[in-house]
């Protein structure tokens, strides 16, 4: 005989959590994927690897890498400050650390475009800091042409701009990844590694860091995964030129923009598999140290 | 000689770091804050003024704040229900579900309003057209309640809108597009609150003869409110500043189908930077409103109630 359940409402709450699941989530991603389902393997890969998507594509992967691995060094800094040390102002820190979740991200994109154009806060010393290093070093090719993208634009209006939307929108998941696992960390560890007589650097390098690097690269994906998708904070910042500063999710509103439904849903079917790939893989990782753990 | 910790660094190490943290956070989170307002102020308060009192912008704060009325409502009843679900019963399939509820995470915020082009645009599985035939009949029936007092102002509108469905381009896609993005927030927010909280209380309730809603509304809701109202703080702050999803559906119709944030869009990219700012000074501000009611909803639960995003 099956056991009858004691708490109440099982039946109510499966039924409205899994059609309303179906409803907004399911069905409308089902959708998109038999739109894109509909043309076949030679049509995808005729779009995937047009010249423009291929130039989206290593900007957005490129971007977003970089992005994620300096919020990734700047997040293990501004956490090991907030947890491990206490001073004043440090909740005030600590809740600006989720400014970029909270900040709708169009806003995001106008202000730091204003900040880093060439006449902005930081962009005018970045455009003046290039012009110093073309009249020192006189840099040619490929190094040459970023020095001068610099000079005229600052930071913005090139990959460097899309690059410094992306550290922003991905530098709190970081954080708050690790917070939870540093503020756990016992100094038992620490203190077994000092009587050894370890050196303070060399208790960090050797038995402090390697216990974070489950939560650093989670904190790491969980950035990168953002980082691809991300559209409101880019487009503005990044200037938008053809086969320079367009990223992924920008050509899919191209595309829908010219009616090409089909190649706008191959364009997101793409983008889609690699995030969920990303998602899987962290609950993977998380799943086996949660079984380590125990 | 003096006792110096093993387990902290030396003080100038300390105060380096400290230093490093703040300039950090002071250049790349509130410089940007600033830069919004100073923007915002740059022509003076008329300016200011003017931007937030012009047509465009008091029809785009209505959109914003209808879509989230009703996205933010409908979604953190299904955070409740999901949370009471994966957390008071096991099953098959519970794992998959709640990787599931965190799928829209996964989604860039552009698909997240595709998908609703695909469904309801015109080439769609329910085309405008395919839908205002089948919904004749409703819309009859709908126009003729509207002769009958009291609820004509209702059935009026509804009739109107049943003889011509529209979906994308238009409130409605606007809507279901901001309820995609703001799905897990709630969810997200209670799962893991009420998996350590565990079911001991409520079995004690039933135990004791209680039943069904009474369970919910007098041992598990006065348990979970502080991470419900986190929750439904997020989804709102998500719901009223989304962009990208809405900029697919919305079709950018100015007075009529802009939110906020995408009035600002507009307004920035005719050159207008300072109503620009100045309507982006209240999204920064419910940022700001969303962070502080956050620290003290924490400050209240008297645990950290940040968990992941």
């Amino acid at each position: 005989m099956p056991k009858r359940r004691v708490i109440p409402g099982f039946g109510l709450s499966m039924g409205f959590t899994i059609s309303y699941l179906s409803l907004i989530i399911l069905i409308p991603l089902a959708a998109l994927f038999l739109k894109a389902a509909r043309l076949g393997a030679s049509q995808w890969w005729q779009i995937l690897t047009s010249e423009r998507i291929i130039a989206a594509a290593k900007l957005t992967f490129g971007a977003s890498a970089a992005a994620a691995t300096v919020s990734t060094v700047l997040g293990l800094l501004v956490t090991w400050v907030l947890v491990r040390y206490r001073f004043p102002g440090r909740r005030l820190l600590d809740a600006m650390v989720d400014l970029p979740f909270a900040l709708p991200t169009a806003v995001a994109g106008i202000t730091l475009t204003q900040i880093y154009a060439p006449h902005g806060w930081v962009g005018q010393y970045i455009s003046q800091a290039a012009l110093w290093i073309q009249a020192t070093y006189a840099p040619t090719g490929w190094w040459g042409e970023v020095i001068q993208d610099w000079a005229d634009k600052g930071a913005a209006y090139s990959p460097l701009g899309v690059f410094i939307a992306l550290t922003f929108i991905g530098f709190p998941f970081v954080v708050r990844t690790l917070q939870p696992v540093m503020e756990d960390f016992s100094s038992e560890y620490e203190e077994a590694a000092a009587t050894l007589g370890a050196g303070r650097w060399t208790v960090f390098r050797r038995v402090i860091l390697p216990m974070f690097i489950p939560a650093l690269i989670t904190g790491f994906t969980l950035a990168f995964a953002r980082a691809i998708g991300e559209y409101g904070s880019v487009i503005f910042i990044s200037g938008n030129l053809p086969m320079k500063t367009e990223i992924l999710p920008l050509l899919v509103v191209a595309q829908l923009e010219q009616f090409k439904y089909e190649a706008a849903a191959v364009i997101a079917a793409g983008m889609l598999i690699v995030s969920f790939t990303l998602l899987f893989l962290i609950n993977l990782l998380q799943r086996r140290l949660n079984w380590q753990n125990n | 000689m003096s006792y110096r910790p093993v387990t902290t660094e030396s003080a100038p190490v300390r105060l380096f770091l400290i230093a490093c943290a703040v300039l950090v956070l002071a250049l790349f989170l509130l410089l940007p804050l600033a830069a919004v307002f100073a923007e915002a102020f740059r022509k003076g308060w008329e300016v200011f003024l003017a931007s937030l009192h012009e047509e465009a912008a008091l029809s785009a704060i209505k959109l914003t704040l209808i879509a989230a009325g009703v996205s933010v409502p409908l979604n953190t009843l299904f955070g409740v229900s999901a949370a009471w679900l994966v957390t008071k019963f096991r099953f098959k399939g519970r794992s998959l579900l709640v990787s599931l509820i965190d799928l829209p995470f996964a989604v860039s915020p552009v698909i997240a309003g595709l998908v609703w082009v695909m469904l309801f645009g015109a080439k769609g599985w329910f085309p405008q057209s395919a839908m205002a035939d089948a919904f004749a009949p409703a819309a009859h029936l709908a126009a003729s309640l509207a002769e009958y007092q009291g609820f004509g102002w209702l059935f009026s509108d509804l009739a109107v809108w049943l003889a011509d469905p529209k979906i994308i381009f238009a409130l409605p896609g606007i809507v279901i597009a901001t309820t995609f993005v703001t799905f897990p927030f709630v969810a997200r927010e209670l799962i893991p609150l009420m998996e350590t909280q565990g079911s001991d209380q409520e079995e004690a309730a039933v135990t004791l003869g209680a039943r069904g809603w009474h369970v919910f509304f007098r041992v598990t809701l006065p348990n979970i409110k502080w991470g419900l109202l986190y929750g439904v703080l997020l989804c709102n702050a998500r719901a009223m500043g989304e962009f990208g999803a809405v900029s697919v559906v919305s079709g950018h119709i100015r007075g009529e189908t802009n939110t906020l944030p995408l009035h600002v869009e507009v307004l920035y990219n005719e050159y207008q930077f300072s109503a620009a700012f100045a309507c982006a000074t209240l999204l920064a501000f419910l940022a700001l409103v969303t962070l502080s009611l956050k620290t003290a909803v924490e400050y209240f639960s008297g645990h950290d109630a940040s968990g992941k995003h």
